[in-house]
Formats: C-alpha cells, sequence, structure tokens
C-alpha cells in the first residue's frame, strides 16, 4: 500500500513533545496493573516448579494439599485441554508440564486457596517423583549429535540427517557466488563469537485474575502486549469459545517481547475454572528469571573478504541459536539481519534452532538480531583495523541504499541508513578526542518493523471531543501518538483527544503489540478511521446545505464549501457538526480495518566511547550517540525514549546481563541482585540523533522505531573495548572477569 | 510470627533468650525483610529494638565514637567529625544498597547479618572497631574481627545482640579508606574489598597499619603479612607490591556467579594497592 501524501505536510500536531495522557496515573500509584485487579470471593493461585533441569514425571501425589483447609483447587498439565495447533500446545506444556520437565523452574502443577500462605503450604505438601534424565544447557553442546535429547522427533524436514535431535529447523538466506567473491577478497577473517541468554528485564512480574464459570464464560484481566493472542491462546488450551473469553489488558510495566505470550493466564483460568471463584496469580521475581522467556543464548561463526580499500567482497554466517526447551524460530530473523546492512555480491547465512534445558525463548526487542549483527559487525571491525581503514568509511562504502538486494531476499526501497551513517560522521562526537585506555566503536544495527492486522473506531463525541478505541496495549507511549495523528487528521487540538485501548469484545481483532508496529499501523488505521468520520461529517453538512458531498470539504477542522461556486456557507466545526448529530441522522463515528504492510525497514547507528580499567577489567561507557531513522517522529521525547532505552538495555547485554547456569543445569542467579541490567550510575546521557526519512508505506512516513536502537550496541561496546585495550573479545558479556583475564593473556 | 518491641535490652535478652524458632533482630530490617519477602527465612519472633536507649545515637566517647546498633548510613554521613576521623569507615557504610536503604541500614545490622561480603565490616576491622554486645549476663566488648563465623553466622551466644559499636579515637596523621569491586557502580554486592586504616610518622614513614578484606574467604579476614609490607615503608611501589602479593596470599575465595577464584584474588590485591594509596593521602603523607 503506497499513500500518495503528495507536497510535503505541514505537521501542527505531529512532531510536538505534548504531555502524556497516561503519566499522571503512573507516577501518583493510580493506574492499575497486573496485580492490581481483584474480585470478591478471589482465591490467590501459587505454582510448583520443577528443581531439575530434566526429569521425567514419574508421578504427582496431591493428595496431602488437596485436604489443607482452605485448598479449592489444584491443577496438572493433565487438567488442559488438546490444541490443533502445535505451537499453542508447546505454549500449555510451557505452562504445565505433561510428562516430562523440560528446565529448572518448569511449572509441574499449581494451587489456588483462601490466602496466600495456605496456597504456599499446599504447594508444599505436593510430591513429585521424579526420574532424572540428562540435561544440556549450552547451545554448543546441545548441537552435537550425540547431546541428550530435549525433545525427541521435533526436527522438521529442513534437519540434515544424523544432526543433533536437539535442532528443530534449519534456515538459509542470501545470493551471489560465494566461492568466486571470497577470492576477489584481500583478507578473509573467520572467527566464532558466543553470547548468554539476557532477558527484556521488565519491572512488572506476569500478573493476571481469571474467572471462569462453569458455563465456559470467562474474564481475565492480565499484563500483556496483546489481549487478543492471550485470548486465542488461552481459549485453545482451556477448550474454549473465544467470544466467551474476554481478555482485558492492565497498563503494562514494561514487555520488551517478553509479555507476547501467556505463562500463568490459562493455569489461573483452569483454577478459577475448578474451584467456581476468581484466581489470582502473580509471579514472583524469581519466577520471572526461570520461567518466562529470556532471549536465545547464541554461538555464531562469521566469515568476510574484504579489499584492501575497504569493499566487502563476501559474507556468511552460521548461527546456532537455543530456542530453550522447545523449537523456535528466532534464529531465523537472526540469519535475515546479519548481514542486512550491507550490499553485497555474495553473502549466505545458516541458522539452526537448538532446543536446551532452558526456558522457552520469547522475543526481546527486535529478537535475534542484536547477537547477529554484533559477529558481523565485529569482523567487520577487525578488517578496518587490519587495512587501517576509518570505520564509518569502511560502512558508507559498502551501505545498503534503495535498490540494494538485500542478504534476506527483498530489494531495498526509500531507507535511511546512508543518511544515518552521514549524521554519525559529521557529529562532533565522531572527532572528540580520547584519553588512555579509552576506545570508540560504532555499529550499525537494523530491524525489519511489521504492520499487521489492526482495527480502530473513532467516535465524534456530542460536545465536539473525540474518543479513539484502539486494540494495542500502551507499552511506548502510543495513547499520546495515536490521539496526536487523530487530532492532526481531524485538525483539533490535541487535548479534545483521548485513545482507549479495548477489550477483546470491544473491538476486532488486533496482532499483538510487537515488531514496532503500533504507531505504523494503528497510526495508519487511525488516520484512515479519522478520514472515514470526516467523509461522514462532510455527508451530514451537505445535506444540511443542500449540495453534493463532493462540494464540502475538511479543513482546519472544519467542513466548507469546496468553492464558492458550491455556495456561501459558514464553515462548520466539528463540533458544531457534533452538537446536531441527533438531527442529521444519529452518532457520527469512523473505522478503519486493516492487515498493514509497508512497515518500512528502520537503520540505525551506535557509537560508543569507552575506557577500560585494565587491571580489574571494568568497562565504563563514558559518551553514547545514537542516530536512527525514524520515518517521521511523531512524538520525538517517545522516539528518543525508544532509542535510548534500547541502547542502555544493549549496554547492559554486552556488558554484565547474562543467564548463569551451574553444572547441575539450574538457574544460579534468578533475580536482579545477580542478572545485572546497568542501573542509572553507569550510564551517561545517551544522545540522539532523530533523523526522518519517511516511509511510503505511511499516510505521515512514519516506522516503526522500538527495536532497531537494541542491535548496534553489543558490536558498538565490543569494537570500543577492543580499540581501547587491543584485545578483541568474542565472548558477551564483556564481564571483568572475562576481561581481565583476556587482558592478562594478551 | 510474633512481633515484639521490649521496653528494655534485659527483656529483649530475655525473649531471645527462650525463642526456641527462628529469632531475628530489627533494627533497620533491610537484609530481615528482605529475606522474609523472599522465602529465605520465616522467623517466629522478630523483636525491634531500634527505640531503645542509645540505639539511633552517636556519642563521642574518649575521643572515640560510639554508634547505636540502630544507627543508619545516612546518619553516619551526616556526622561532620565521624566522617573526618573514619571516613573510610563512613564511606564502606555509605556504600550499602540505595539512598532510602541508607535510611535504614546500620552497622551492626550489616554486621551480624553475617555476610563475608558486607561493604563495612572490612573497613570496620581495619579500623580496630569493638561491639558492645549486651546477654544474659549483661554487657560485654568485643573485637568487631571476632563477631562473624561463616556466611550467615555470628559468633553471638543465644540471648545476645549488639548494642553499639565503638570506633576508638584517631591519632595525628591517620587515615582510612575503603573499596569495593562490584561489576556495576552502585546497588550491588562486593565481588571482593579492602579495608585500609594505616598511622604515619611526622616523614611520612607507615608506623601502624590494619588491611582487612571482604569476600575472599568465609568471613572478612585481618590480613597481618599485608600489614607488614606497609610498616617501615612511604608505600613505594615496592611496598605497594608486597601488599598485593601478600593479599593475594591471603586469599581463599570461593569461584561462583559473582566472580571466579582468580578474579577475585587479583582483583583484591589491586583494591588493597589502591585504598592504601588513599588512606595514605587521608593521612597527610605524599608517596
Amino acid at each position: 500500500m503506497t499513500f500518495q501524501s503528495g507536497a510535503k505536510r505541514d505537521f501542527q500536531v505531529v512532531g510536538k513533545r505534548l504531555v502524556r495522557p497516561d503519566g499522571i496515573d503512573k507516577v501518583t500509584g493510580k493506574a492499575l496493573y497486573g496485580a492490581d485487579f481483584s474480585a470478591p470471593g478471589m482465591l490467590f493461585g501459587r505454582v510448583l516448579r520443577s528443581p531439575h533441569p530434566h526429569a521425567r514425571i514419574v508421578s504427582i501425589d496431591v493428595s496431602a494439599a488437596e485436604s489443607l483447609e482452605g485448598v479449592k483447587a489444584i491443577v496438572t498439565g493433565w487438567d488442559l485441554a488438546e490444541p490443533e495447533d502445535e505451537a499453542i500446545r508447546d505454549i500449555r506444556d510451557n505452562c504445565l508440564a505433561r510428562d516430562k520437565v523440560l528446565y529448572d523452574g518448569h511449572a509441574v502443577a499449581a494451587v489456588a486457596a483462601t490466602s496466600k500462605s495456605i496456597a504456599k503450604e499446599a504447594i508444599r505438601l505436593i510430591k513429585v517423583e521424579y526420574e532424572i534424565l540428562p540435561h544440556v544447557t549450552d547451545v554448543d553442546v546441545a548441537f552435537r549429535p550425540d547431546a541428550p535429547a530435549v525433545q525427541e522427533g521435533r526436527s522438521d524436514e529442513t534437519v540434515p540427517e544424523e544432526s543433533s535431535p536437539n535442532i528443530t529447523r534449519r534456515f538459509e538466506f542470501g545470493h551471489g557466488n560465494l566461492e568466486d567473491c571470497f577470492a576477489k577478497a584481500d583478507k578473509i577473517v573467520e572467527r566464532s563469537f558466543k553470547t548468554a541468554a539476557t532477558h527484556q528485564g521488565y519491572i512488572e512480574p506476569h500478573a493476571c485474575l481469571a474467572s471462569l464459570g462453569s458455563d465456559g464464560r470467562g474474564e481475565l484481566w492480565c499484563c500483556t502486549q496483546g489481549q487478543y493472542l492471550v485470548r486465542t491462546v488461552c481459549s485453545e488450551i482451556l477448550g474454549l469459545e473465544a467470544s466467551q473469553l474476554r481478555v482485558t489488558a492492565s497498563e503494562i510495566g514494561g514487555g520488551f517481547g517478553g509479555k507476547t505470550t501467556v505463562f500463568i493466564e490459562p493455569v489461573a483460568l483452569a483454577l478459577s475454572g475448578k474451584a467456581g471463584r476468581p484466581v489470582k496469580l502473580v509471579m514472583s521475581r524469581e519466577e520471572v528469571f526461570r520461567a518466562s522467556g529470556p532471549t536465545c543464548s547464541s554461538s555464531i561463526d562469521v566469515k568476510i573478504g574484504m579489499t584492501k580499500d575497504g569493499r566487502i567482497t563476501a559474507g556468511e554466517a552460521v548461527l546456532r541459536y537455543s530456542g530453550g526447551a522447545f523449537p523456535c524460530e528466532t534464529v531465523q530473523f537472526g540469519s535475515q539481519a546479519a548481514f542486512a546492512a550491507y550490499d553485497l555480491d555474495a553473502v549466505k547465512t545458516h541458522g539452526f534452532n537448538v532446543m536446551t534445558n532452558r526456558p522457552k525463548e520469547v522475543a526481546y526487542r527486535a529478537p535475534g538480531a542484536p547477537m547477529a549483527v554484533y559477529a558481523v559487525e565485529s569482523v567487520v571491525d577487525e578488517l578496518c583495523q587490519e587495512f587501517d581503514l576509518d570505520p564509518l568509511e569502511v560502512r558508507l562504502k559498502n551501505a545498503a541504499r534503495k535498490g540494494t538486494l538485500s542478504a534476506y531476499g527483498p530489494t531495498f526501497n526509500e531507507i535511511g541508513l546512508m543518511a544515518t551513517l552521514e549524521a554519525a560522521k559529521a557529529h562532533p562526537h565522531y572527532s572528540a578526542p580520547l584519553g588512555p585506555n579509552q576506545g570508540r566503536g560504532l555499529s550499525c544495527g537494523f530491524w525489519f518493523n511489521f504492520g499487521g492486522n489492526t482495527c480502530v473506531s473513532l467516535n465524534i463525541n456530542s460536545d465536539g471531543t473525540v474518543g479513539v478505541v484502539e486494540g494495542n496495549p500502551d507499552i511506548g507511549g502510543s495513547r499520546a501518538s495515536i490521539s496526536m495523528m487523530a487530532a492532526e487528521e481531524l485538525g483539533v487540538p490535541y487535548e479534545k483527544v483521548r485513545t482507549v485501548i479495548a477489550d477483546t469484545n470491544t473491538l476486532g481483532y488486533n496482532d499483538t503489540t510487537d515488531g514496532s508496529r503500533v504507531t505504523f499501523a494503528v497510526g495508519l488505521a487511525t488516520i484512515e478511521a479519522a478520514r472515514d468520520a470526516i467523509k461522514e461529517m462532510c455527508g451530514r453538512v451537505a445535506k444540511l446545505w443542500g449540495i453534493d458531498e463532493e462540494a464540502v470539504i475538511w479543513e482546519n477542522g472544519c467542513a466548507k464549501p469546496a468553492s464558492s461556486n458550491a455556495g456561501d456557507f459558514e464553515p462548520m466545526s466539528l463540533a458544531d457538526i457534533a452538537a446536531i448529530a441527533d438531527n442529521t441522522g444519529g452518532p457520527i463515528a469512523g473505522h478503519y480495518e486493516v492487515n498493514a504492510d509497508g512497515a518500512g525497514v528502520s537503520f540505525g547507528v551506535h557509537l560508543c566511547d569507552v575506557e577500560v580499567d585494565r587491571e580489574t577489567g571494568s568497562t565504563q561507557i563514558l559518551r553514547y550517540t545514537v542516530f536512527q531513522d525514524a520515518g517521521k517522529a511523531v512524538h520525538p521525547d517517545y522516539v528518543e525514549g525508544q532509542m535510548q532505552g534500547g541502547a542502555v538495555q544493549g549496554i547492559g547485554w554486552a556488558l554484565n546481563e547474562e543467564y548463569i547456569y551451574g553444572e547441575d543445569g539450574k538457574l544460579q542467579n534468578a533475580g536482579f541482585l545477580d542478572y545485572r541490567v546497568p542501573v542509572a550510575s553507569d550510564l551517561p546521557q545517551i544522545d540522539t540523533v532523530i533523523l526522518e526519512i519517511p516511509n511510503p508505506g505511511h499516510p505521515y512516513g512514519v516506522r516503526g522505531v522500538g527495536e532497531t536502537s537494541i542491535v548496534p550496541p553489543l558490536a558498538a561496546i565490543s569494537n570500543a573495548v577492543c580499540r581501547a585495550t587491543g584485545v578483541r573479545m568474542t565472548e558477551l558479556p564483556l564481564s571483568p572477569a572475562r576481561l581481565q583475564k583476556a587482558l592478562q593473556e594478551a | 510470627m510474633k512481633y515484639v518491641r521490649p521496653d528494655s535490652y534485659e527483656a529483649a535478652s530475655a525473649l531471645l533468650g527462650e525463642e526456641t524458632g527462628i529469632a531475628r533482630i530489627l533494627s533497620g530490617g533491610t537484609d530481615v525483610l528482605v529475606q522474609m519477602r523472599s522465602e529465605v527465612v520465616e522467623p517466629s519472633l522478630i523483636i525491634d529494638l531500634k527505640h531503645l536507649d542509645g540505639m539511633r545515637e552517636i556519642v563521642t566517647e574518649d575521643g572515640g565514637f560510639r554508634i547505636g546498633a540502630a544507627v543508619s548510613g545516612a546518619q553516619l554521613a551526616e556526622h561532620e567529625a565521624l566522617c573526618a576521623a573514619w571516613p573510610g569507615v563512613v564511606e564502606a557504610a555509605g556504600l550499602i544498597g540505595s539512598s532510602q536503604i541508607q535510611s535504614r541500614a546500620s552497622l551492626a545490622g550489616n554486621l551480624c547479618n553475617g555476610s563475608p561480603a558486607a561493604d563495612s565490616v572490612p573497613a570496620m576491622v581495619a579500623a580496630g572497631a569493638v561491639a558492645r554486645v549486651f546477654g544474659a549476663e549483661g554487657f560485654r566488648d568485643v573485637p568487631v574481627a571476632e563477631i562473624p563465623a561463616g556466611p550467615g553466622k555470628t559468633n553471638l551466644k543465644k540471648g545476645e545482640f549488639l548494642i553499639s559499636i565503638y570506633l576508638p579515637a584517631r591519632p595525628e596523621r591517620a587515615g582510612d579508606a575503603y573499596l569495593r569491586f562490584i561489576p556495576r557502580t552502585e546497588m550491588d554486592i562486593a565481588v571482593c574489598s579492602a579495608g585500609i586504616n594505616l598511622v604515619t610518622g611526622e616523614d611520612g614513614t607507615c608506623t601502624e597499619a590494619r588491611v582487612a578484606l571482604g569476600a575472599v574467604a568465609p568471613t572478612v579476614i585481618l590480613v597481618e603479612d599485608a600489614a607488614s609490607a606497609l610498616i617501615g615503608s612511604k608505600l613505594d611501589d615496592g611496598a605497594l607490591k608486597g601488599l598485593a602479593a601478600a593479599v593475594e596470599a591471603a586469599c581463599r575465595p570461593i569461584g561462583d556467579k559473582r566472580g571466579t577464584v582468580e578474579f577475585r584474588t587479583k582483583t583484591a590485591g589491586v583494591l588493597a594497592r589502591r585504598a592504601a594509596e588513599i588512606a595514605y593521602q587521608r593521612a597527610g603523607a605524599k608517596r
């Protein structure tokens, strides 16, 4: 879909830094999050989790727990239904194990009781007999043909014979003749990299309140990125009809992709159905770490050839991602994104998903891309050092642009990579002097962005205000952006518009808040819904004036005669029209339903200065600048927030965050003390430069901005550390112990 | 679970002595409440003592400072004379937790929690601090170094609790310092740490020194060989090298998620050297 927006639009509302509508509620504590919902007669749920990384469940004896006073229901995996879809069966088995537990923390049973302390006691009384099985948590070990099988029979036809039973799928992307093009290189560098699994680290743990009656009608309030997805998955797992399960999304305390599936909602519904009372289930932080979805750990081999004047002749990568204990497709995105920033004659990537005895992977901001780009950008940097070439010039020389056949298939349309690189080159940061033990790194980053299924209703209220109803939880300020786009299109002040998030029975289906899709797709649908309402309003006015509909136009929030030929009428404002709607045909509303494509890819470039304490191996981030193409920044504060937030999460990934497993296959650091996200004092101000290369697929030129920013930091920091110390690190995180050792050995 | 707020030391000691289950003292609560919430411990008795006489006061005594067991980190940091005399101890206490935690966390609580990684303990041990303990037989004074028994354990007897910590008077030309290593810049637990306290002569020669290390053994340790490396020197490079070597030799850490054995050992030496340089400068001497 291409929008002919014509001449460059002079925006009145879009592009301003307006007050966020949810801000006061959030800072005063009035906003309702997942754990804030309660109901009369409510019970408290609690989950029993496996202490073993891999074991067969021989038996579960709940008799002692059942007879405890105050226990109203106990469920196991066998209380759940049999969904047709294999992916949903995997989600079910992740919510409550059947037959086998597949990772430390895997849910085995759950109870609902009249108090939290009774629920806790009941959990202790459940006796589970396990037959311990050999486990594997390292992706390279799991990749070997003789590795313990996490699950049997999950490999599809893409996986070569005689492979490890843990490889579930193989992906391949690329074009050109690798052999010929590598032969043109003056130097070929091959390196192997590893990255640790990291968690999204949202502040709000998963929480829900479920109420399911014996008539098969249910209500579910939960913290999620997609209430429609929750409805689909839960109704299948519980054997309900979708229309009978109403799901309402709470305010959300962060998700970053991690709330695009369910962990506790089907369990709470099953408990409620059994007990006949509402059940609240809230994960502890430890449960979040052990049993919600981190991203993949990875092992990646990269081979790149370059001429001595800095032209990349060919690139190849093999990517092995641990998707946890189930099939997972995230490695596909990594395989596609690895070389996306480059215009290459020959490129090939091979991606393998590998099962391990770890929690099931869930999307994390640009899922799969950061580690792939880290590996590629590290090797590009090494080649720049080899030939003593400026790393920015080398990127400019090889950058993908309009017309480039991308490494993953499509030919790029209007993209902002060159503009982003030029902005970085011109920025004072790039030429600022560095001190001893300091280094500067840079990396490009890329994300596809997504559109998808979207419904919007826009209601013109009789007092001249506007209500927008959309179906995507507001995770990054979208209510403000959506209101702004509605106000822009209608020509009314921003303050006159209120956007609310619908439950699943109030509005048609919407895809989940993911893929940086909301400002793009919901924005597009909102603009179209506004146009629909405008058409209706112009029609009403045409009838009043007794002229043709085509003779009435909409300008600056008013219906006007198209020209003096149409007649001489006073313009009527939206409020004027709304006030008399009763007499002109009843309520006025606009609608738009779409499966939006044309999302428009987004590129970013990050510059980072570090200083390394050579004695302790500690790395300090001194200066950091993000350059990113936003298409059109609807609310620049939020765009900058996304750019900064992604950079900070990437800094954590690069320096300290990691899932640490012991030899026993148990997670060692299930808490924020030893899973180290950066704290404020670890960071400098993250500077941002927004570029606006309009996306032809959106009426205002909007591109998604939420994910690209987590892609470059891993390589930007590792490259900076290399330039500060002379040591090329090939494993993340660059934790002090690892770096100190490498510096000592250098 | 019982919560009791006794009105005297004697009553508190009696309650603790009689309790058959798990008892915990509540002063700042910054460890106990976290442990309860995370279900590490479920006490049957909690005794709140912070209202008792002297518990929240800093008084000067014989030129030194008697610090009540419930005095917060924030109170320490606001006490000018204490900060001037024992900057290393005050800084160490100030590293615990966040600003919010600082308004509750105490030296005595940090000590009695029994963590080998407790920030204030190496600084107190280096300072030669003395704990005043109350029990069934009344008061007794115990060097802080003798309180920890191992991770999560103290040498206090049943019915005993701390009522104050005493930091002695300072001679001329004395300085102390504490440094810890954490992978972040705050809100963390020491991977290893070093507290140094020293006194110099008029010519800058180190005449007395105490070196204490955290998180490299089951308890905080006082390393006499490391102190010997400093005494008699003007903290020249050779002396500092000797200090680091003695520190490394004394380390017997575990390797875990927070740090490898090699990292803790090597870094403890680095920190001791850097802390010694700071303490030396605070004593008014120049290398």
